[in-house]
């Protein structure tokens, strides 16, 4: 990685170089640092850093799978494994480091791995196939990472961890206990303070023992204590390395002999091995800089902060985290019961901050990272950092006290003055014109969130807002083309580009304003089919290898058996996979393109109708069996999760939306978790609204307690109207709430005491809506014309020779994606 | 990999190499401001007309991204002036003029010459 950062700093700045890289890798340059995303992926490729066609675009020649051995430093030749020679003027020595592999007795049986390089991904996947439980040694960085590996090879994990606290570099007992909480949550083993004396088996690996006299059974032992670095290369050939390995360097990564530097991981520099990538590319850069004579500065040593998410779990440890500064005192808050704990070290006179740690909730890492390397001043009561809700402290109030020279992107080392410069003389006004422009972002990503405020906040200087605009063929909002269409009566996409915007509409601004021509007039979206996103223009959700799944609607979870039978004859028929959905109804998978106006036909043919599962949409209203069945049930909720299902079905919106009812207090629809979630109570319903599941669950509010049927059903109408005309493209109630100014009381306001005046129109708005609908599928199945564009090939019956499937479980499932197939 | 080279050897780099005119479907077959899938041996072409502009593009019909065959189901647009297809599964997006990828770093896709004779849409292939 540091070796490629090399060449991209210095192809970037200057033709006067011919680069030569030698790597003894079978590829080109991947990403470490995201390694464990192979076995989630399986895919070596998107592991890559660049395309392997870069080199070539640059000039540089690319040597895999050679070994350099030897360096003749008097003539300057290098030498391969294979025989190969050669010359150089400059060398750079980037080797990188190995994994360290204690002397314990057994180690060399069959079963334990390194975690390391893709190679050993590849070993350790393969040799999974038999196993059950695997066992990582090493509760460091690397080692946590390795143990999510396992979890994603479904392996019964253990981490033994010789210190007696996980991450010993990084957190302190109390941030380990915490930490190990959550692991103990995703299902990890973990044994703290073991010392491994032996690994044991007969043939293949069974288990390991400890020094205390306890042992574990594994079938697969990953050792992860730390890392070596390659110096080997360098020292055979006669460079100064350290005693404890590492090329020695001195401050402009220079080795002991004047046309060698040495970079990255392999170094040690004033007695330390740098195992991160940051570092690495500031060495890179003090070398680059050197070469085209350009700014020249010197290696002064790396901030060591770190950040990362593992497993879910948020861990960050900066500055002097452990609090080793003379009298430094730490501020702790400890929280067990939600999983967090932060310490911040404050210097003995209370006015810097010197370190700390953060576990479960890193959000003010940036922030509290900025105030340590740039000696911000803190507030009066320094508890308050961490006390009280962290949402108004990470906000932008501080931002404007970090000064312009603070390292913002790591990665790319781009400061806060070049970001605000670019904002201000260069007019970037997005982030992606500001990813574009100074490449902040693009490496790790951690300090996007940072990047996003501060240019919000320069743009609130500059009297502007953050673009509102839709893309660049519209300068409106979604709540702006929603008053313009409605009152000019728009029809067609074009009659609004033509008018209100500019150039020919793209994949953003076309399913934006086809979603709100259908929520204002709700006219078949067949007719305007190549404006719509892939799933809305063949009514169906377009799957991994571009079949398609099928999903009728089952209003409320409720379905007869001659209906199940009826999903299961046509599936059998057309071969499809079939899965029940987490909405209680039943998705369809594998159909191909042209098979589904046929397959329609047949569902249709048994009393089914659109799913709208393809669609920003309503989805479904989930219910538990209330009081018919249940003796607990004081509501009917399954009459009327039906009800409102089959009132809000084909409701277009800003994004998908889900509903639940649950017949009493006990919750068992989950109804707290949807957009709007219905719970009955001894004397009506309490109406819940703008939860949601996914990445960031959020739970939803009570918005009117104890109404009845009637007066709930009318507030859900006003409240779905309401989001429909005033929420951002692509934003869940959830979000469009927590943005919402005033918040619940304001909603609340709004559509239960009418402070606008508003609801009448709402109410009629959606009223008509709800008598417009109409099965989109009926309309396909009944007029041949639209049925033409579900096949694959405009000139042929041929189907798409390029689908494949596996069987696996008895159901079919579809091939990988496609570039993963030929590894 | 092999199918993108074997995409490319059939491009041109300008009209006067071009040695086949393909007779794919009549113009009234492909959907206004869209795309639709050309069979050509064993290729398959994305072919879209930009009605809005009053032009054809072709291009392979596979996402170089996840290797899909699907481009001919993506959205057109332009990008400052600029036409450009939208991968439906990533929303990758490559120029329809010449191919390069104009949202990431994948590999650029072959594009073909589309030409209209009495009424009918024809693709030119190197062979």
């Amino acid at each position: 990685m540091v070796g490629l950062k090399f060449c991209e700093k210095l192809v970037a700045r200057s033709e006067n170089f011919e680069i030569i890289v030698y790597g003894e890798e079978p590829r080109p340059a991947y990403d470490r640092v995201h390694l464990s995303n192979f076995f989630s992926s399986f895919s070596a490729e998107d592991l890559l850093l660049t395309a392997p066609s870069w080199y070539e675009e640059n000039n540089i020649k690319l040597m895999t799978g050679e070994l350099v051995t030897k360096i003749d430093r008097h003539e300057k030749v290098i030498y391969t494994h294979s025989g190969r020679k050669d010359h150089y003027d400059i060398l750079v020595l980037a080797t990188g480091s190995s994994a360290f592999v204690p002397k314990i007795e057994g180690v060399e049986r069959n079963g334990v791995f390194v975690y390391r390089t893709i190679e050993d991904l590849i070993q350790i996947r393969d040799y999974a196939h038999e196993t059950k439980i695997a066992t990582v040694i090493g509760g460091g960085l690397l080692g946590l990472e390795a143990a999510k590996a396992m979890i994603d090879l479904r392996q019964e994990t253990h981490i033994v961890e010789f210190a007696g606290r996980l991450m010993p570099r990084q957190i302190d007992d109390d941030g380990s206990s915490i930490l190990a909480d959550k692991l103990k949550e995703l299902g990890i083993h973990i044994h703290l303070g073991k010392s491994t004396v032996s690994i044991n088996g007969n043939g293949k690996l069974e288990g390991v023992s400890f020094a205390d006299g306890t042992s574990l059974e594994t079938g697969l032992l990953v050792i992860s204590a730390g890392i070596r670095p390659r110096d080997e290369l360098a020292k055979n050939s006669g460079i100064n390395v350290h005693s404890k390995g590492g090329i020695l360097v001195d401050d402009f990564m220079k080795t002991s002999d004047e046309n060698i530097y040495a970079i990255g991981e392999a170094i040690c520099h004033n007695n330390i091995v740098y195992g991160l990538v940051a570092p690495g590319y500031e060495m890179a850069e003090v070398v680059v800089r050197q070469l085209i004579d350009d700014q020249v500065r010197s290696f002064r040593g790396f901030d060591m902060s770190t950040k990362l998410k593992l497993l879910g779990v948020d861990v960050g440890s900066f500055g002097d985290a452990f609090g080793e500064t003379p009298g430094s005192m730490p501020v702790v808050l400890k929280d067990n019961r939600n999983g967090i704990y932060k310490r911040i070290n404050i210097s003995s006179d209370g006015k810097l901050l010197l370190g700390g740690i953060l576990v479960g909730d890193a959000t003010q890492f940036n922030l509290f990272h900025q105030m340590v390397a740039n000696k911000m001043p803190m507030p009066l009561q320094p508890e308050s950092l961490i006390f009280g809700t962290p949402s108004k402290q990470d906000g932008t109030g501080e931002l404007k006290n970090i000064p312009d020279s603070a390292q913002i992107c790591s990665c790319e080392n781009i400061s806060k003055g070049e970001l605000v410069f670019q904002i201000i003389k260069n007019g970037m006004s997005s982030i992606n014109e500001l990813k574009k422009s100074t490449k902040a972002c693009t490496g790790c990503g951690g300090c996007t969130p940072m990047v996003n405020d501060i240019l919000k906040m320069t743009l609130e200087t500059l009297g502007q807002k953050m673009k509102k605009a839709l893309c660049e063929h519209f300068d409106y909002s979604r709540q702006e083309l929603y008053d313009i269409i409605k009152v000019k009566e728009f029809k067609t996409f074009d009659q609004v580009l033509d008018s209100h915007g500019k150039g020919d509409g793209c994949e953003v601004c076309k399913p934006a304003v086809a979603s709100l021509l259908a929520s204002i007039w709700n006219e078949p979206i067949v007719h305007q089919s190549t404006i719509q996103d892939t799933n809305d223009r063949y009514l169906a959700n377009i799957q991994k290898g571009g079949t398609y799944s099928v999903v009728p609607r089952i209003a409320g979870g409720e379905i007869t058996p001659g209906k199940l039978m009826a999903i299961g004859r046509i599936a059998n028929k057309y071969s499809l996979y079939t899965k029940i959905t987490g909405g209680q109804r039943i998705d369809m998978f594998g159909a191909r393109m042209d098979q589904l106006p046929n397959i329609w036909a047949e569902l249709i043919a048994e009393g089914f109708e659109s799913g709208h599962a393809y669609g920003k949409a309503l989805r479904t209203v989930k219910s538990c069996v209330g009081s018919t069945w249940c003796r607990f049930g004081v509501q009917d909720s399954v009459a009327y999760a039906i009800f409102i299902e089959n009132r809000y079905k084909g409701l277009r919106a800003p994004h998908k939306i889900k509903g639940a009812v649950s017949g009493c207090i006990r919750e068992c629809a989950e109804a707290q978790s949807k957009d709007f979630g219905v719970i009955a109570t001894e004397k009506g319903w309490n109406l819940y609204v703008c939860g949601n599941g996914g990445a960031r669950p959020q739970h939803a509010k009570l918005l009117v307690t104890d109404v009845d049927t009637e007066t709930c059903t009318k507030y859900i109408d006003r409240f779905l109207m309401f989001y429909i005309r005033t929420a951002d493209p692509l934003t869940r109630t959830a979000t469009w709430l927590n943005k919402m100014e005033g918040g619940l009381d304001y909603l609340r306001e709004v559509i239960i005491d009418d402070c606008l005046g508003l609801c009448d129109q709402l109410e009629s708005e959606i009223k008509g809506l709800i008598e417009t609908y109409h099965c989109e599928w009926k309309k396909v199945v009944e007029n041949p014309e639209l049925q033409k564009q579900f096949k694959h090939f405009i000139n042929s019956d041929d189907v798409d020779p390029a689908l494949s499937f596996v069987e696996v479980r008895n159901q079919k499932l579809p091939s990988n994606w496609g570039n993963e197939k030929n590894k | 990999m092999e199918i993108l080279n074997q995409l490319r050897t059939h491009t041109a780099d300008d009209l006067t190499e071009i040695k086949i005119w393909f007779k794919a479907a009549p113009v009234s077959d492909f959907p206004e401001n869209g795309g639709a899938c050309v069979k050509y041996k064993d290729l398959q072409i994305a072919v879209f007309n930009f009605s809005r502009r009053n032009e054809w593009y072709a291009c392979q019909n596979l996402c170089p991204h996840k290797m899909q065959m699907v481009l001919s189901r993506g959205m057109i647009g332009s990008t400052e002036g600029d036409p450009k297809i939208a991968c439906p599964f990533h929303k990758r997006t490559f120029s329809l003029r010449n191919g390069l990828c104009l949202n990431g770093d994948e590999d650029r896709i072959s594009v073909f010459p589309v030409k209209v004779e009495d009424g009918f849409i024809y693709i030119g292939f190197t062979r």
